[in-house]
């Protein structure tokens, strides 16, 4: 259970690594990545994932 | 190097004749943002907040530059002028940027452009993204150049719904200008700009997104009044939305204490990608800008030199050298020098003395020799900056406009047209559009113009004067105006 980044539609605004209750998104290689082993979907946290929520771009924060 | 600034060769000089004549020599481009008021017009506390702030003092546009760095790219809302996608050099519109900087970098490149741009007063952070919501970064911006740059300005420019949670630190270190873009004060108008905004875990949309960011945006304004933070409030002008709304976003903007309303035009076609420019949404005609403008005065003073400049932009205003402090362009170690700065300033606080006691001057003996029922005249004025006639006609890419009657000069618009002279001739149909540029103005001045372009101008009945390079722009104006209402020619050349 875990949502991956689209790399091509990133625009690197980093608004996901903000909003991550986890920790679970870092910046690396100039895309961000999420950790799959970190990433709850938001579970207990939110209603929805908060990287998907936040992201700018549509279907860019999706399951992975 | 961009030939219209001032060359930094020209600031190793230490006394400011020599300034002067560096400046006279090369200039530095001009624009305008900001109240037109002069210190007599304001409370002391307001003119020390404003005057070396371009964006804040029409005034102090004349004089001192700019720069914003993009260090917040992230946004807890969205527009539908805006696509975070697009990214491109050669637009210049607010939320354009090319390069995103970390905090460290941005503190170099603030300190490599202080060193080589004397006259770089302000520092602001204005996208693209929401520089409170994405707070730490402009935070930590803010401290690094703070540490090295005590005198410099600090400004963000924000859509207010994260800004409560942050304006006492604000306070804490000292920033006393912040520009919060409203566009609506009716949350149904707001359902049409904004299509949704993410706020406590989640994306909202519609009336309810709307209603929490005008709350927001209100809240922001009324905290920063009280803290005595001076607040400019942007507005996108959106024809069909918001035009006519406006006037009410001006006078509640106003109650709650706003010191500058700024009208901006929708910039918007397909290209962008955004929604308004997918949709064929338009942005407003200079007319329709203007008569809105016009409807707002003697709501919160209203700002009519803005740019809308890029987030990335370096400079005084109307002018980008953003181009010339790319990253790769910045040493890794930077050491700050203030002594062009200082020296600046220092030239500064005497040459703007001298222009306002020039400007009083002209207004007396304007009054003195014309009949107070006069018409008011409009007069349109080439100019680097500094407050003088000192551009070259053909390199003109917007021209001033002063207005100009019994009661004195003042600042109306600036008037933008394509340069006109390219490589160092001139081109008919340039010259066309600047003629159409000045619709309504039968007067230029200029420091310098080739006698073909001026004759074309007077069979297009715009008389060119280079009789006043240099001389300050109230000097020139006034004496102009004394000589077309009666006074004897060489009287006015005195003047």
């Amino acid at each position: 259970m875990a949502l991956k980044i689209v790399v091509e539609n990133c625009t690197v605004c980093g608004a996901c690594e903000f909003e991550c209750p986890n920790a679970a998104i870092r910046f690396e290689s100039d895309t961000y990545i999420i950790d799959p082993s970190l990433c709850t979907e938001c579970e207990g946290h939110a209603d929805n994932p908060q990287c998907a929520e936040v992201c700018p771009v549509p279907e860019t924060c999706v399951a992975a | 190097m961009n030939a219209n600034v001032i060359s930094l060769d020209g600031l190793k000089v230490a006394s400011r004749d020599d300034l002067t004549k560096a400046i006279e020599s090369k200039g530095c481009e001009s624009s305008s943002c900001g109240s037109s008021d002069a210190p007599e017009d304001m409370d002391p506390s307001t003119w020390q907040k404003v005057k070396d702030h371009p964006c804040y003092s029409e005034e102090a546009h004349h004089y001192f530059a700019r720069m914003h760095v993009a260090v917040a790219p992230a946004c807890n809302i969205q527009c539908n002028y805006c696509n975070r996608k697009y990214d491109c050099a050669n637009e210049s519109r607010p939320g354009v940027v090319s390069e995103r900087l970390t905090p460290d970098q941005a503190a170099r490149k603030v300190i490599a452009v202080a060193n080589e741009i004397p006259q770089l007063s302000v520092l602001g952070i204005a996208g693209p993204g929401d520089s409170a919501y994405d707070w730490r970064k402009t935070k930590e911006t803010f401290k690094q150049v703070q540490a090295q740059l005590p005198d410099i300005k600090l400004c963000l420019s924000t859509n207010g719904l994260a800004l409560p949670d942050h304006v006492d630190e604000l306070l804490d270190m000292n920033i006393d200008h912040v520009t919060l873009t409203i566009n609506m004060i009716d949350p149904e108008i707001g359902t049409k700009i904004y299509p949704w905004i993410f706020w406590e875990k989640k994306r909202r949309t519609g009336l309810e997104a709307a209603q929490i960011l005008h709350e927001r945006q209100m809240q922001s304004l009324d905290m920063l009044h009280e803290r005595g933070i001076l607040v400019k409030v942007n507005s996108v002008m959106i024809p069909g939305i918001n035009d006519e709304h406006l006037l009410e976003v001006n006078r509640e903007v106003k109650k709650r204490g706003a010191f500058l309303h700024n009208i901006m035009p929708l910039i918007s076609a397909p290209e962008h990608g955004t929604v308004f420019g997918l949709e064929g949404q338009r942005g407003p005609t200079a007319a329709e800008l203007k008569k809105l403008q016009d409807a707002c005065a003697g709501g919160a003073n209203l700002m009519k030199h803005c740019r809308q400049c890029r987030a990335d932009a370096v400079g005084l205003l109307g002018e980008d050298r953003g181009q010339e402090f790319t990253m790769d362009l910045v040493p890794e170690e930077v050491t700050y020098d203030p002594s062009k700065r200082e020296a600046y300033r220092d030239w500064v606080a005497e040459e703007r003395g001298e222009r306002r006691a020039a400007a009083e001057t002209a207004k007396a003996e304007t009054q003195a020799a014309v009949n107070p029922d006069a018409e008011a005249m409009l007069i349109a004025v080439a100019t680097k900056g500094g407050g003088r006639i000192n551009q070259h006609f053909g390199h003109a890419t917007e021209f001033q406009i002063f207005e100009v009657d019994n009661d004195g000069v003042r600042f109306v618009t600036h008037r933008r047209c394509d340069n006109y002279c390219v490589g160092g001739y001139g081109e008919e149909d340039k010259l066309e559009l600047v003629i159409k540029t000045l619709e309504g103005i039968s007067t230029i001045l200029c420091a310098k113009i080739g006698d073909c372009p001026r004759e074309d101008l007077e069979k297009a009945g715009i008389e060119a004067i280079q009789d006043y390079a240099y001389e300050y722009i109230e000097t020139a104006v006034s004496a102009v105006y004394r000589a077309r209402n009666g006074l004897p020619a060489e009287e006015a050349e005195i003047a």
